[in-house]
């Protein structure tokens, strides 16, 4: 006798099979709300996330610097809307996500709370927090969520360059003159610890995650990905001549890995919980912009209502 | 709810044809409270480093589609219909190319 399987059970081996799931498929609901929670998550992430960088746009050293920045902040923009939209196509509202953010309800990585007081940092964001994007931003283009997955090869293919034009300035700072190493060197030290948190709590702490590995959104765990972040990166700091700040950090011939020393997770979620040193002035800034926007989206609006009425009255 | 939430931007749905000889193809979807906007929204997402020379937009809800429901009767019948592929035929190899 062949068991009936339940609608969640017959999922689960679509999903275990490798298929994605599309926008109108039957879905369990909680994977539905898991999803909406991620990728909005992601995409406010996205959003808050041009807001440390902004900082640095008008003071960039060179003109070559400054294009280069805008075109990152402005990828990011342009990241935060395909996500928005992936999070759309499960029934989610655009301005409900919005207004969420704006008041203070949903969250966002919690990297984007740490200040940027030097240029070095804008070298240190590209290289180390665009690479701990990009290295979870990589396993989701397996994700199990057709949109999701879709957007996120959209956004791999735009990101490498702003890791790239991180890195670069970092490598220009440590062949300038001693101070400017010094600012290098600063700056990897107070970023170095955040970038490593972006991969959320170990897996021991970490209770959806489960969860999500089971349904395939997520393909690797939080410590693997921390693990190979931390392998890829450590030569790139050597060849910097920079100095990770971690004193345990050590090459594991065994594990084939890097041994390091526990992250505060105090921290971490002193920054979640809104202690962090930007907090408040992101969260300002960003219902700064969405109050001074208020006239363009009601002009915009207004000009599609006439330009609709002209069109029906040249029809008749 | 704000007046501005009242005039909900619509969503609209984006393809590219990336270059000459090829058809638009679905690239993602964009707010815009009208076609013209909907299609300088899209430039700004979706081409911003040279991936096409030509946009269409749709308002979503003017898209019909088939229901994952039914793709069992719509689409299986098709799969045992080998006859409709070329390589169902046996041509010996001395005729060449066919």
């Amino acid at each position: 006798m062949t068991k009936e399987l339940s609608l969640e059970e017959r999922f689960q081996q679509y999903v275990d099979a490798e298929n994605k799931v599309e926008p109108k498929d039957w879905m369990p609901e909680k994977y539905r709300k898991t999803l909406i929670r991620q990728i909005s998550q992601h995409a406010h992430s996205e959003v808050v996330g041009m807001l440390p960088e902004a900082n640095w746009i008008t003071r960039a050293p060179s003109l070559r610097r400054k294009v280069a920045l805008l075109a990152k902040v402005q990828d990011e923009a342009g990241h935060g809307l395909y996500l928005y939209s992936a999070a759309e196509t499960l029934g989610a509202d655009r301005q409900a996500l919005v207004k969420d953010l704006l008041d203070g309800k949903a969250k966002y990585s919690s990297i984007f709370n740490y200040p940027t007081p030097t240029w070095a940092d804008i070298g240190a964001i590209g290289w180390l927090v665009d690479g701990a994007a990009i290295a979870n931003q990589v396993m989701l283009c397996r994700t199990s969520y057709g949109p999701y997955a879709r957007a996120m090869v959209r956004i791999c293919k735009e990101e490498s360059f702003h890791q790239r034009q991180g890195y670069e300035i970092l490598l220009t700072l440590v062949r300038g003159t001693e101070a400017q190493k010094k600012m290098a060197q600063d700056s990897l030290n107070r970023w170095w610890w955040p970038s490593l948190m972006m991969f959320g709590p170990t897996d021991d702490h970490s209770p959806n995650s489960a969860q999500s590995m089971k349904w395939k959104i997520k393909r690797k765990s939080n410590d693997e990905l921390r693990e190979e972040f931390i392998d890829k990166t450590v030569p790139q700091a050597e060849f910097l001549g920079l100095t990770i700040p971690d004193p345990k950090l050590k090459w594991n011939e065994e594990r084939g890995h890097y041994d390091h020393s526990e992250i505060d997770w105090e921290e971490f979620y002193d920054v979640i919980s809104g202690k962090g040193k930007c907090n408040k002035q992101r969260m300002d800034a960003r219902n700064k912009a969405h109050a001074e926007g208020k006239w363009v989206r009601e002009a915009a609006n207004v000009y599609a209502r006439k330009q609709a009425e002209h069109s029906k009255q040249s029809a008749a | 709810m704000s007046e501005e939430n009242k005039d909900n931007w619509m969503i609209w749905e984006v393809f590219i044809r990336s270059r000459n000889g090829l058809s638009h193809k679905h690239v993602g979807s964009i707010h815009a409270p009208d076609a013209q906007m909907a299609i300088k929204n899209a430039r700004d997402v979706y081409t911003r480093r040279s991936e096409g020379i030509s946009i269409w937009v749709v308002e979503s809800e003017a898209i019909t589609a088939s229901s994952p429901d039914e793709k069992e009767p719509l689409f299986t019948p098709a799969d045992d219909k080998v006859y409709r592929h070329p390589t169902f035929y046996d041509i010996p190899d001395e005729v060449g190319h066919i």
